[in-house]
């Protein structure tokens, strides 16, 4: 601030040197750094452009209704293809993986906060930034080969005492718990990390003040947390909760290796049927033509639209919550 | 203020209190918590047993239940309802944490147990050509000269740009430009990387009329997604910088651009390694737009220019797609390989910033 409040008003103390001295060296490195920023500005703007260049020829010869054909057969002839499994299979696998993510990262934040010892609590935090470096891929190899296995146990007590609630019922009890539900668990596990760090960040900035004050009036440590902790860092949470659903949305490879894909749009979450729409695309890639990768620009530029809003929105959220926490510091 | 009133309201509510003169209300003894745990444990593992649940995970859901219950029903009895309350919270925050290092540990646990079965000098010192798929043998040798090298252009691209963005964000920007830039930096975060895969692939149907087959299209989609990161950590890492020196450094008459690059960069370059190491540890692990632009090959192929690629990431998803044991073996030994590569990333990178951290007094 005080740095940058003098030069406007140069005029009123040393009336001499009014006209500021501007070096070439000065302009080149000025040019060149804001060069960067608008670089930074045109490749968002190319992403969607090209994008959206590719994926209207791919639509405009699409022989199905893009937004509610199941199938995707874009390399046949003539071209069918739609991403309503795919919208579908993105939407339900983010949900599940959100309602288990979700309380599970806030829990955590609160427990290196205010439930671990205080010496524990930097290590765990140490721990879980670690994980979040984690590649996908190694996610994805120890869902399809370690938890794949492992989740059948409980598909099929689902299945048994849930089934009547039509979500948990299994056509085929015995069939490889490659759905939609373990998908989402996978990605609860992998966007954990993330809402758990913006999340204790948030809950890090609650006033002291409002805390110590619940303290003085008598609370207990859970009347302080929901009294004067949530109520505080509640869009702060709802931005992190916003950022890892963002993530899910766009996770491809762990999906890819785990989900066993067709075009189904089933209620069951417990078939291994449906898709993604970053897993169609690795998947469908490797056979697809000219025109079949078109289709899945299409398809991809659906994505990025979603991820856009998504993340816009969780960061519009936070900056609002920065000036407002500022206002009050 | 309404935070205050309604904490305030339990207090009158609980007017018999005050009966018995004691200062303090009764309360459990320190040991109550584990007494409770290790009943509910046992009664958890007898309900599991006797009713034949073959399945540990239930054994210990029940028991967690019974937890839960059993200490907010003595609590309530012995403490009060709003005691009760807080111990519940309590166990369920515990809970969760212990929820969540369940998968990660076991992640980490799996991936060693089974990556260092084959992992030896000769996995990585030689390639998977002449190997067939369901044959044991061949290794990452090809894959890991593809990481470097694709990561390597990325951040050869990436790290600058990056940096001088940051810059212009923290020193000259202000007015809308600044605001869009911070605003898309952040968007860009968000943006999935197979979105960065097909962006480059349509550039280049659009440029070339052709798919790239290059590790340089993939280190290009690669530079997308290491662009934001590295500008949010080197702004974050610039704005610590006190305004002092550059004032200090300004007065003696000394131009901007010189203050910047002579006094700011340098106190502030340990948390900028930092944040430029952190981001090549996330990019190193990116495998879908590897998989779009790179293909992916047996032979060693050290041009990234031309010619089909591999690496670690895309070649630990095609042993995995060859759907057999050794290939399974080869993609957990690979998986270990790179955890042990971002994870050595990480820890130096952490190193670095406590090391140069800049101090103060």
């Amino acid at each position: 601030m005080t740095t940058t409040a003098p030069p406007p008003t140069p005029t009123t103390p040393p009336p001499a040197n009014a006209p500021t001295v501007t070096r070439p060296g000065d302009r080149i490195f000025a040019g060149l750094s804001r060069g960067s920023g608008i670089v930074l500005l045109v490749v968002m703007a190319a992403i969607a452009v090209f994008l959206t260049v590719r994926a209207v020829n791919a639509i405009s010869k699409d022989h199905g209704n893009f937004l509610t054909t199941f199938e995707w057969n874009a390399s046949a002839n003539p071209p069918v293809f739609g991403v309503a499994v795919l919208a579908y299979g993105t939407v339900v696998s983010s949900v599940i993986a959100m309602a288990i993510a979700v309380p599970i990262a806030v829990g955590i934040a609160l427990f290196v906060t205010h439930y671990a010892p205080r010496r524990l609590g930097g290590p765990i935090a140490y721990v879980i930034d670690l994980l979040a470096a984690v590649p996908s891929i190694i996610y994805g190899l120890w869902g399809a080969l370690f938890l794949v296995p492992h989740l059948l146990g409980l598909n099929l007590w689902l299945n048994e005492y849930f089934g009547w609630t039509v979500i948990f019922e299994k056509e085929n009890p015995d069939s490889a718990a490659r759905s939609l539900f373990t998908v989402g668990i996978l990605l609860a596990i992998m966007i954990l990390p993330i809402i758990t760090n913006v999340s204790r960040e948030v809950i890090r900035q609650v006033p002291k003040m409002h805390e110590e004050a619940a303290i003085a009036l008598g609370a207990t440590r859970w009347e302080v947390i929901r009294l004067s902790v949530l109520p505080f860092a509640r869009s702060g949470i709802i931005s992190a909760s916003m950022l890892g659903l963002g993530r899910a949305l766009g996770e491809t490879m762990a999906v890819a290796t785990v989900l066993s894909a067709s075009p189904v749009l089933s209620a069951h979450i417990l078939d291994p049927v449906g898709g993604t729409f970053s897993q169609n695309i690795v998947a469908k890639f490797g056979e697809a033509n000219e025109f079949g990768r078109d289709a899945l620009i299409a398809s991809g530029l659906v994505l990025f639209v979603i991820t856009l809003l998504v993340n816009g929105a969780a960061r519009i959220i936070i900056q609002r919550r920065k000036e407002y926490s500022g206002a009050n510091a | 203020m309404s935070d205050t009133t309604t904490a305030a309201k339990p207090a009158p509510e609980s007017p018999r209190a005050p009966a018995s003169p004691a200062l303090a209300t009764r309360r459990l003894p320190r040991w109550a918590p584990l007494a409770i745990a290790a009943g509910a444990i046992a009664v958890g593992c007898g309900i599991g047993a006797g009713a034949g649940f073959t399945s540990q995970i239930q054994w210990g859901l029940i028991s967690l239940v019974l937890f839960v219950a059993g200490s907010y029903a003595i609590t309530a009895q012995v403490e009060g309802r709003r005691q009760a309350k807080d111990r519940v919270a309590t166990s369920l925050v515990w809970a969760s944490f212990i929820l969540a290092v369940i998968p990660l540990y076991s992640l980490v646990q799996t991936t060693i147990s089974k990556g260092v079965k084959v992992l030896d000098i000769n996995f990585l010192t030689h390639s998977m050509n002449n190997v067939l798929t369901i044959d044991p043998g061949g290794g990452v040798y090809h894959a890991i000269i593809g990481t470097l090298e694709q990561v390597g252009i990325a951040t050869a691209i990436a790290a600058p740009l990056g940096i001088l963005t940051a810059i212009y964000l923290v020193e000259y920007g202000k007015g809308a430009l600044a605001k869009w830039v911070t605003f898309f930096v952040d968007v860009m975060t968000g943006v999935p990387s197979i979105v960065a895969g097909l962006f480059i692939l349509s550039v280049w149907f659009v440029a070339f009329n052709k798919a790239p087959q290059s590790g340089f299209a993939g280190s290009l989609a690669l530079t997308i997604l290491m662009l934001p990161v590295v500008v949010r950590s080197t702004e974050e890492m610039l704005k610590l910088v006190p305004n002092e020196l550059r004032e200090a450094s300004l007065a003696l008459g000394i131009p901007k651009w010189r203050t910047i690059v002579k006094v700011v960069i340098p106190t502030a370059v340990g948390g900028i390694t930092t944040g430029v190491m952190l981001a090549i540890a996330r990019i190193s692990g990116e495998s879908a737009p590897i998989a779009l632009l790179v293909f992916g090959t047996n032979i060693i192929n050290t041009d990234p220019f031309s010619g089909p690629q591999s690496s670690l990431p895309y070649y630990i998803y095609q042993q995995y797609g060859n759907g057999n044991q050794p290939s399974y073996d080869r993609a957990w030994a690979a998986a270990l390989v790179l955890i042990a590569f971002v994870m050595i990333l990480n820890l130096v990178a952490r190193g670095i910033a406590r090391w140069k951290a800049p101090k103060y007094r």
